[in-house]
């Protein structure tokens, strides 16, 4: 069992473009694109690999917020930024193929949106089971 | 070599044995460690619940006041997870599937006996 | 210059086992681009792991996909203890390793038999499920389940697979190792094979790599690209080495899957040869992982990626899957530019779609 060689940096919203370029002039391939929310922003980690080096870096997101596109780069990247646009409600700008919003035709409208705040309202269930409903 | 081989294929095909099971007169192939089916020794069971709670599938519904356990078996996926929990090893996966049955109820509903004579509390009864 | 017309395709197609759609722009009988849309099936699996303990989700990290399950099981499995520091003890190891390999061929089977639907060659359809029969047989002998293993768990295997089976499995092996050889030939040699496939879709290596295709629609394209090579479980001291093939168009990619057959035959045999003994698991876990990792694996289909993020507690704050059909889906695209129209189911199946995982 060897260990697999994944690092993991913080950058900029406005350095990924130039990132992006950096790791396509070492000749990496663009592995994937993967959001996560976090609270009240959202984490977007964009992973690179050359050699099964996998590099990832991270830029953090709020709503509302313009997330440049690295199709200039990696056509590729179509596929994973119009899921985070369908999925999250986040805006990708400049994607290489722009789906609209249809890429994923899901039930609800981005269902991985972080929740607005909201005040819980107590429900009187006491024990701690597990909760009903799918996403 | 193309008509041999063929021919080859052809005769076996003809002369061997068919690669199907003629399944309801011979029975389907079971093994020791298939994951058939979900029973459960009601006598046992403490009602904990705990089987309910680590469900991937919240197929199980336990009631601690009216001793009853029940599975519902569209929604059991057949993992184990409550198998592996039980505390007191009541639950367990047979190779046997479930008969398929055209209408409900889907719910396996079990009545567990009542609860061993303790003065200040007696099993409700159905 | 002709006209230019759109052709649905999908989601109820007869090739198509799973839904995906796909906006064909056809000049004349010439698909001129290609344009996807998913989520017919989309379950929210990822959104589940906030709902279910960690150890219980394993169940339903399995049941992403109903052919890669067992790798997508210890991905997830293997993701979860890398952030708890677990170390698994090497049997665990070997026995995942080897139902991997299991699966692995089991879905190439299942891939070909479809492809050879698809080309409308029926017996071979026929004959190439006949064989998978006897690997889900031994499946369900050690495991317990035919597509669904249900036997990997955080922190080791759930319950030991005994040294005879093992050996009752590399038995069987043996035995329709030389049907496998046939099939093998077959799809590479077959006049019929040839003549559906030969030169269709074709992308070279460096288009492949751009466009971030994985698995054996990347071998196919001579891109020895396997995350095997990162030597998790015990595919390191098994010595392993990608199958590839140099054309890149759809008989390549059939032929690299026809061809990992027999590797991944071997590498179940080196294993059984090597078996360690000892504990399959790491016995009771205490605590909820805490941290973040990145953990990859092989599939059938390809890399696939986990990523999973805890805070301490008892569930997980985010899983996330790519799955090697989404990694897939800009080759398809560029694939598809430039073939006809009535080639178009073939080269779709050539990247093995798997639309429920790529939803989750
Ligand atoms: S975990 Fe076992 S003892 Fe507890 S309620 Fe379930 S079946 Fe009964
Ligand atoms: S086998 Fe799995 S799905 Fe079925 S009742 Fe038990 S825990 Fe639930």
């Amino acid at each position: 069992m060897k260990d697999q060689n994944t690092t993991m940096r913080g950058i900029a919203v406005s350095d990924l473009v130039k990132e992006t370029g950096a790791f396509k002039a070492k000749g990496c391939r663009l592995v994937q694109i993967g959001c996560t929310g976090i609270g009240d922003a959202y984490e977007i980690n964009y992973t690179f690999d050359k050699d099964y080096v996998f590099e990832t870096v991270r830029i953090t997101v709020h709503d509302g917020d313009v997330i440049p596109s690295i199709a200039e780069h990696y056509w590729a990247s179509f596929i994973y930024e119009n899921e985070i646009h369908d999925l999250y409600g986040l805006t990708v700008e400049g994607m290489s193929i722009d789906f609209g919003g249809h890429l994923f035709h899901t039930a609800i409208e981005n269902p991985f949106k972080n929740p607005p705040e909201v005040t819980k309202v107590e429900k009187e269930t006491p024990a701690p089971g597990p909760e009903e409903g799918d996403a | 070599m193309g008509l041999f081989t063929m021919t080859k294929r052809a005769l076996a095909n003809v002369i061997g044995k068919p690669a199907t099971l003629m399944y309801p007169v011979k029975p389907a192939k079971q093994f020791e460690r298939s994951r058939g089916m979900l029973e459960i020794t009601i006598e046992d069971c403490i009602y904990c619940g705990l089987c309910s709670r680590h469900c991937p599938a919240d197929a199980i519904v336990v009631s601690k006041d009216d001793r009853t356990w029940q599975v519902d078996r569209l929604r059991c996926i057949i993992c184990a997870q409550c198998v592996d929990v039980c505390p007191k090893t009541c639950l367990r996966l047979v190779p046997e599937y479930k008969k398929s049955v055209a209408e409900p109820p889907f719910v396996d509903f079990f009545q567990g006996p009542p609860a061993p004579p303790k003065p200040e509390k007696k099993a409700k009864e159905e | 210059m002709g006209r230019q017309i759109v052709v649905p395709f999908g989601p109820q197609h007869p090739v198509l086992p799973e839904p995906i759609h796909l906006d064909l722009v056809l000049e004349d009988e010439v698909v001129v681009e290609a344009v996807p849309s998913i989520g017919y099936i989309h379950r929210g699996l990822e959104k589940l792991v906030e709902k279910r303990e960690y150890t219980d989700y394993i169940r339903i990290a399995e049941r992403i996909c109903g052919i890669c399950s067992f790798t997508h099981s210890v991905n997830y499995a293997e993701s979860v203890e890398k952030v708890m520091g677990l170390e698994v003890p090497a049997r665990a190891h070997y026995i995942r390793t080897i139902l991997m390999e299991y699966s692995r061929m089991h879905s190439h089977m299942l891939w070909l038999g479809l492809t050879a639907d698809a080309m409308g060659f029926e017996n071979l359809f026929m004959n190439s499920w006949r064989i998978r029969e006897a690997i889900l047989d031994d499946m369900e002998m050690a495991t317990g389940g035919r597509v669904i293993q249900g036997l990997c768990t955080v922190g080791g295997i759930r319950k030991d697979v005994p040294d005879e089976m093992l050996g009752q499995m590399s038995d069987h092996l043996k035995e329709i190792t030389p049907q496998m050889e046939e099939l093998c030939k077959i799809f590479s040699h077959d006049t019929s094979v040839r003549h559906r496939m030969r030169g269709l879709g074709v992308l070279t290596k460096e288009e492949m790599w751009e466009l971030g295709g994985v698995g054996p629609t990347a071998r196919g394209s001579n891109l020895p690209l396997d995350a095997r090579c990162t030597g998790y479980s015990a595919y390191d001291e098994l010595g392993f080495k990608p199958v590839v093939e140099k054309e890149g168009d759809c008989l390549a990619r059939c032929i690299v899957r026809a061809r990992e057959l027999m590797a991944a035959a071997d590498l179940v045999h080196a294993a059984v040869k090597k078996m360690p003994d000892g504990p399959v698991d790491v016995g009771k876990i205490k605590g909820g992982p805490d941290g973040e990792a990145f953990f990859f694996t092989e599939q059938p289909r390809g890399e696939v990626l986990h990523y999973v993020k805890g805070n301490g507690s008892k569930y997980l704050v985010r899983h996330r899957v790519r799955t090697p059909t989404f990694a897939n889906i800009p080759p398809l695209v560029k694939m598809l530019a430039g073939v006809d129209l009535a080639d178009v189911p073939v080269v779709v199946l050539t990247i093995d779609p798997c639309i429920g995982c790529m939803e989750r």
